[in-house]
């Protein structure tokens, strides 16, 4: 029985992707395939110029979520470790949102893994973005169909 | 007295109603159709963003159907999610 083992934080600070990718691979010999992914703040969504971006979530219910889609990727997939990362409150252009790193001994299933996590966690992860354009005026962003579609494929 | 149902608010929806929880006696809100009706009924004017596109938890777990609820419940209410 593989045990894998799981790291989920959510919280305001910024991560340091070389931190999340030696966590992934120190003392870890069992695994010869690593995929991570990490999410930013582009300058433009929609069309419209972005200055910020906050971001608000369910405290609990964030973390929580984010364990179970780790455990189900665990479960579906040869996953020896699984890191997720997310960030909360304000971010600006460029700044890091979220990480999402799994190792695997194969590679399909750690490209796999990841993308699931990333996939679902986009539909179901109880997080909200608000952006503030240059002027001050400020949106909240609606959840695309196009996301749906992605994670409806994992089902 | 039992404990009451909490709920939560959201994001968009938080902002629309102007409030981010409230307590309701458990008694009055047997299920997740009777809190709706029951929010509705309380601040009619709650109702155009009530109707919306709107995601429900119930004790941190997503659900899409009608359950009934205990008291010491938490139940949240929010649009659909936005984040990664």
């Amino acid at each position: 029985m593989r045990t894998t083992a799981i790291d989920v934080r959510v919280g305001s600070d910024d991560f340091n992707v070389q931190v999340e990718y030696d966590a992934l691979c120190s003392h870890n010999t069992d695994d010869g395939a690593v995929v991570f992914f990490v999410g930013r703040v582009r300058d433009l969504n929609e069309g419209e110029a972005v200055h910020s971006l906050h971001l608000e979530h369910y405290p609990g219910m964030t973390e929580s979520v984010l364990q179970q889609l780790a455990e189900q990727a665990a479960g579906r997939w040869p996953l020896n470790r699984v890191r997720i990362v997310h960030r909360v409150g304000d971010l600006h252009p460029a700044d890091q949102i979220v990480f999402v790193g799994v190792s695997s001994p194969h590679r399909q299933a750690a490209f796999d893994g990841a993308a699931f996590v990333m996939d679902v966690l986009k539909t179901e992860a109880p997080f909200w973005k608000k952006e503030t354009g240059p002027d001050g005026t400020s949106r909240w962003l609606d959840a695309r169909q196009s996301d749906t579609t992605l994670a409806e494929r994992w089902r | 007295m039992s404990e009451p149902v909490q709920v939560k608010f959201f994001a968009r929806l938080r902002e629309e109603l102007g409030v981010s929880s409230l307590n309701i006696p458990a008694e009055v809100v047997p299920d997740l159709d009777a809190l709706l009706d029951w929010l509705v009924k309380a601040h009619p004017q709650w109702q155009p963003a009530l109707q919306g596109k709107l995601m429900t938890a119930v004790n941190q777990s997503m659900t899409s159907s009608n359950v009934a609820l205990q008291p010491g419940d938490e139940v949240a209410l929010f649009p659909p999610v936005t984040g990664g």
